[in-house]
C-alpha cells in the first residue's frame, strides 16, 4: 500500500489540478473564468505527459557528451504542439469574448441567457 | 514630470537586448533549449512591450497593418517552401536530406534552420497581431 | 523534497485563480501559476517546453487577457437579482457538478494503478521509437537537440500543422474583430 502511494503520488496530484481546472470550466458561469480554468487544465494535461517521459537517472535531452541516459524526447515534442494549440484557443476564446460583451454587454452566462431568451420572446411577438 | 517616462526610457534601452536575445535562440535551437517557436514569441513580446510603453498609434508606426498581416503569411509560406523545394529537388515531401546543398547532413541541418526561421516569423507576426487586435479601441 | 513542494504551490495557485471574483487578480495568479510550472518542467528535465510555456504562458496569455478584460469587465459578478430565483436548482447543480467531478477523480485515479511508476525505465512509453531517436538523431539529421531532431525533421508535418494552427487563430481573431474603415 505505501509503494503504491510513494511510486504514484504525483499522478494524483496532476489529476486534482485537472479536477481544478475542470470545476473552473463548468460550474463558474464568468466567461474569462472558463478561461482560465481551460488553461489550468490543459497545462496540467502537459505535466502528466511530462512526467511520463522522465527515466530515472536521464538528463535532458540534448546531446550534451556527458551522459548516456536521455529522458524521451517525444513527449517534450507532442506538448510543444500542445501549448502552441492552447494558446490559440485561448486568444480566439478572448475575441469571442470581446464580441459578446459588445453585443450584450455583460461576460455572466445566466446574464446572457437571459437577455437572449428576452430577445427571441420580443422577436416572436413583434 | 509625466510618469511614463520611467518605463519609456527602460524600455528604449531594453528592447533592442530582446531582440537579439530572441535572434540567439532562434539560432541556437539546434544545439541547445529553444528553437523557432520559443523564439518567436520573445520576439513578438518585444514589440508588445514597445506598445505597452508608447502607445497603440506609436505602434501602429512603427509595425503597420500591412507588415504584420504580410508577415503572418510569409512563414507559413517559407516552411511550405521548403518543403516543395525538397520535392522538387528529387525527394519526398520535407525530406531535407535530397537538397542539393553539400553532405547529407549539412542539407538537413540547414533544411531544419530555414524551417525555424519560418516558423520564428509567423509566430512572432501573430502575437503582435492578436496584441494589436484585441486591444484597439475603436467602439 | 522540493518537487513536492512546488506541486502543493501549484495546487495553492490554481485554487486561489479560479476561486478569486476579481479577475484581475485572477489573471496574475494565472500568470504566476504558469511560471511555477515552467520550473517544475525544469526540475523533470523537460527544458525546451518549460522555455516554452515561460514564454507563453507567462507571457502573452496573461498580456492577452489583460487586454482581453480591460475592454470587458474586471470584476466577477456576486449574487444577481436575475438567477438565484430558487435556490434549490443551485443547490441540486452544484451537488451534480461536485458527484460528476468527484466520479472522474477516482476513475482516472483507478487508471493510474496500471500506469508505470515515476521514472520506471521499463516503461512502454521509452520503447522502440524513442530509442531510435535517441541514438539516430544526430547521424540523420546532424542536429544535437534531439526534441528539435524529432520536431521539424521526424514529424515535419506535425509542425506544419502547428504553424498552420497559430496562422489560423490570428486570421479568426482578426475576422472576429477588425472593424472596416469608413
Amino acid at each position: 500500500m505505501i509503494e503504491i502511494i510513494l511510486g504514484k503520488y504525483n499522478y494524483w496530484i496532476y489529476i486534482a489540478l485537472m479536477m481544478i481546472g475542470f470545476y473552473a470550466m463548468v460550474a463558474k458561469e464568468n466567461l474569462v473564468k472558463k478561461i482560465i480554468g481551460m488553461n489550468i487544465f490543459q497545462t496540467a494535461v502537459f505535466l502528466f505527459y511530462i512526467s511520463i517521459a522522465k527515466v530515472e537517472g536521464g538528463t535532458a535531452p540534448i546531446e550534451w557528451h556527458f551522459s548516456h541516459i536521455y529522458d524521451n524526447p517525444l513527449p517534450h515534442t507532442l506538448m510543444l504542439t500542445g501549448i502552441v494549440v492552447s494558446v490559440s484557443t485561448t486568444a480566439v476564446a478572448l475575441a469571442l469574448i470581446i464580441r459578446i460583451y459588445r453585443e450584450y454587454g455583460t461576460i455572466e452566462e445566466d446574464r446572457i441567457l437571459e437577455i437572449n431568451e428576452g430577445r427571441s420572446g420580443e422577436s416572436e411577438s413583434a | 514630470m509625466s510618469e511614463h517616462v520611467v518605463i519609456r526610457t527602460v524600455s528604449k534601452m531594453l528592447i533592442p537586448f530582446i531582440q537579439l536575445f530572441a535572434l540567439y535562440v532562434i539560432a541556437h535551437g539546434e544545439l541547445g533549449p529553444g528553437g523557432g517557436f520559443q523564439g518567436g514569441v520573445i520576439l513578438g513580446a518585444s514589440i508588445i512591450l514597445y506598445v505597452i510603453a508608447f502607445g497603440l498609434e506609436e505602434g501602429r508606426k512603427r509595425v503597420s497593418e500591412t507588415t504584420s498581416d504580410v508577415l503572418n503569411s510569409v512563414g507559413v509560406l517559407i516552411y511550405a517552401g521548403i518543403g516543395l523545394l525538397c520535392l522538387l529537388a528529387g525527394g519526398a515531401y520535407l525530406e531535407y536530406t535530397s537538397l542539393p546543398l553539400g553532405t547529407k547532413k549539412l542539407a538537413s541541418g540547414l533544411g531544419i534552420y530555414g524551417i525555424e526561421i519560418g516558423v520564428a516569423i509567423t509566430v512572432a507576426a501573430v502575437m503582435i497581431t492578436i496584441f494589436f487586435e484585441t486591444s484597439s479601441h475603436d467602439d | 523534497m522540493i518537487d513536492l513542494l512546488l506541486l502543493i504551490l501549484l495546487v495553492a495557485c490554481a485554487l486561489a485563480a479560479v476561486l478569486m471574483r476579481d479577475l484581475l487578480s485572477a489573471t496574475i495568479i494565472l500568470s504566476a501559476y504558469s511560471l511555477i510550472m515552467a520550473v517544475a518542467w525544469t526540475r523533470l528535465n523537460a527544458v525546451d517546453v518549460a522555455f516554452t510555456e515561460a514564454s507563453v504562458g507567462a507571457g502573452i496569455t496573461t498580456v492577452l487577457m489583460l487586454a482581453a478584460l480591460s475592454r470587458t469587465m474586471r470584476g466577477e459578478d456576486g449574487v444577481g437579482p436575475v438567477v438565484r430565483r430558487v435556490r434549490w436548482t443551485l443547490h441540486a447543480r452544484s451537488a451534480v457538478l461536485f458527484i460528476v467531478i468527484a466520479f472522474t477523480f477516482g476513475m482516472l485515479v483507478y487508471g493510474t494503478m496500471d500506469m508505470p511508476d515515476f521514472g520506471d525505465p521499463d516503461a512502454p512509453a521509452h520503447g522502440r521509437v524513442a530509442k531510435r531517436y535517441i541514438e539516430k538523431s544526430y547521424e540523420e539529421t546532424g542536429v544535437e537537440n534531439f526534441v528539435t531532431a524529432v520536431l521539424a525533421s521526424y514529424r515535419g508535418y506535425d509542425t506544419l500543422g502547428e504553424t498552420t494552427v497559430i496562422f489560423t487563430a490570428a486570421m479568426g481573431v482578426i475576422l472576429l474583430l477588425r472593424r472596416r474603415k469608413g
